[in-house]
């Protein structure tokens, strides 16, 4: 029997590394390293990152789109390149197609708004999962409910992942307009079958919509491939600033759309009796962009792509399998969520008898950072039945004895509490 | 004395593992449901008065949450017990501040806070006192 040797196809990264790039590491709370494991909250910024938006600042600020100056022109290059940067990481067709929006919520709210409130209607169905976190739970359910259209849940098996057999029921109550999922579960670190559903969404005659929140920072993402309609991403998840994340959607559907914010720098013109709305994306774009976020999400995907979408991603994997494994020997610890091959970086968990806030806080003291909540995921919680859960979630700067001192540190919280 | 030790002392762990006055009155005379939204922490409250109609006979709560916001709610209870309705009303948050006595972070106070702003809304919702701070303008409707 002959061996097949595979090829090192995938690059491997050094997080210990890239730790450098990254000022926020430089501090010791309550005299202990920085354990900053709730990256699937919000990301820390890289240097390159904040010396993008600051030599914005410095050398090439002005309004947008409106000065005939070379200042004005030169941040408006910069705002249009950022753009571009965004259309070539999701590998859009059309720059136009990419809406610069504060957050991945906003991005689903311009969708459920200007597409939902003119294409929904009683009889309709909006299907969602179980998984959702509320971004892409509330505005449906409240869209829903302003236009007569009806809301329905994609079950979760005990594995955390997507009942797909509950889809044919599903089609038979109703007419599926539109069906809206995550790429991963910010919860779990679920990774769903977004192929699938798109094919199932599209032969019901619906449109489907991607928030890619927590999938964007983790994996290559490709709109034509994955065949969505509108995918929404967030950029401080993914090393750029808060205040500048991306929707994309396709052509037609947005020309079709009404707008979702109106005001200025939105309009084609403006008369007393009727305004024309702008040509794409700026129709979508009312008032003054946020620029310098832009830059800096621009500046973000420059240093992702650096480092590689692959490697950060068998970067992740390893991580999750080493701390599923480390945890799973902390007594009274319950895991959630598939296993690590079909997980992103996110794990969440409970210790017997001890609530996620006191296991967070008692971890805070020892500089080990998680999170402990509901994770905007209510619904998902109601399934657990659970209040709430401790999450840890790593990134390309994780590096595994941060894991070490979170195990170490629920050893003390298990102390304090017995 | 341990940061740990400061922050969950002996007798927070102890009205969180042996919480007083926990249960359900049925029917009662004043009672209300409150919810932390950041952490999912749950807290009902139920009051019987006395014959008066005014002095709390007795009160208990049901529940789940933090240890914070459970032994605060316990505390709570045997606090107010013999207390009037409007007195309770009024009551500010350092007295039970000083009786939890220990160092909270803003996000830990609103657990601790989370019985005795569920308290008022019952009593409120019974007897017409004053709701607590923050909540005052908010439609009858949106307090369960």
């Amino acid at each position: 029997m002959a061996l097949v040797a595979t090829a090192e196809t995938t690059r491997k990264l050094d997080a210990h590394a890239l730790r450098a790039d990254f000022p926020i590491f430089e501090q010791r709370p309550h005299g202990k390293p920085l354990a900053f494991l709730d990256s699937a909250a919000s990301s820390q910024k890289p240097r390159q990152v904040l010396d993008a938006m600051t030599t914005f600042y410095e050398t090439s600020y002005a309004n947008v789109h409106r000065g005939v100056y070379e200042l004005a022109e030169r941040a408006t290059a910069g705002l249009e390149h950022a753009r571009e940067r965004v259309r070539a990481f999701l590998n859009a067709p059309d720059a136009r197609e990419v809406i610069f929006v504060r957050n991945a919520t906003e991005g689903i709210n311009l969708v459920a708004y200007g597409w939902g409130l003119k294409n929904l209607g009683p009889g309709d169905l909006v299907v969602v999962t179980e998984l959702e976190h509320h971004s892409n739970f509330v505005p449906w359910q409240y869209i829903a409910g302003k236009t007569g259209a009806e809301l329905r849940m994609i079950p979760l098996d005990e594995h955390g992942e997507l009942e797909l057999s509950a889809l044919d029921a599903i089609a038979r109550e109703g007419n599926v307009k539109l069906v809206a999922t995550g790429l991963v579960s910010n919860s779990l670190g679920t990774i769903n079958p977004v192929s699938k559903l798109v094919e199932w969404a599209h032969e019901q005659g619906a449109i489907y919509v991607c928030d890619a929140a927590q999938g964007a920072p983790h994996t290559k993402i490709d709109v034509q491939a994955l065949g969505v309609d509108f995918l929404a991403i967030s950029g401080h998840k993914m090393c750029g600033p808060s205040g500048a994340s991306a929707l994309w959607g396709r052509t037609d559907l947005l020309l079709a759309m009404d707008p979702f914010l109106t005001g200025g720098h939105m309009i084609n013109s403006v008369r007393l009796e009727k305004t024309t709305w702008g040509e794409l994306p700026h129709k979508f774009e009312a008032g003054t962009a946020p620029m310098a976020e832009a830059v800096g999400l621009g500046a973000a995907i420059d240093y992702l792509e650096a480092i590689g979408l692959d490697a950060i991603e068998a970067h992740e994997h390893e991580l999750a399998a080493y701390a599923l494994g480390k945890l799973a020997e902390v007594p009274g610890i319950q895991l959630y969520g598939p296993p690590a091959n079909r997980r992103a970086g996110i794990v969440s968990f409970n210790i017997e008898g001890i609530h996620p806030h006191d296991v967070a806080q008692i971890l805070d003291m020892q500089g080990v950072a998680i999170r402990a909540g509901h994770h905007c995921c209510q619904p998902l919680m109601q399934k657990l039945g659970v209040a709430a859960t401790n999450r840890a979630s790593f990134y390309l700067y994780t590096i595994p004895e941060e894991i070490d001192q979170l195990v170490e540190g629920l050893h003390t919280v298990r102390k304090v509490f017995a | 004395m341990s940061e740990f030790d400061q922050m969950y002392r002996e007798v927070i762990l102890d009205h969180y593992k042996n919480p007083r006055g926990h249960g359900v009155l049925d029917p009662a005379d004043a009672e209300a449901e409150g919810q932390n939204p950041l952490c999912g922490d749950e807290v009902s409250i139920y009051v019987a008065f006395g014959e008066d109609g005014e002095t709390i006979d007795e009160v208990k709560f049901s529940g789940r949450g933090c240890a914070i916001s459970q032994a605060a709610t316990s505390m709570l209870t045997e606090m107010v017990q013999g207390r009037t309705a409007s007195d309770v009303a009024v009551l500010d948050k350092d007295e039970l501040l000083e009786e939890i006595g220990i160092p909270l972070t803003p996000v830990r106070l609103k657990c601790a806070m989370l019985g005795l702003t569920t308290l008022k809304v019952a009593l409120h919702k019974a007897k017409g006192t004053p709701l607590p701070e923050g909540l005052a303008g908010f439609d009858e409707l949106e307090l369960t």
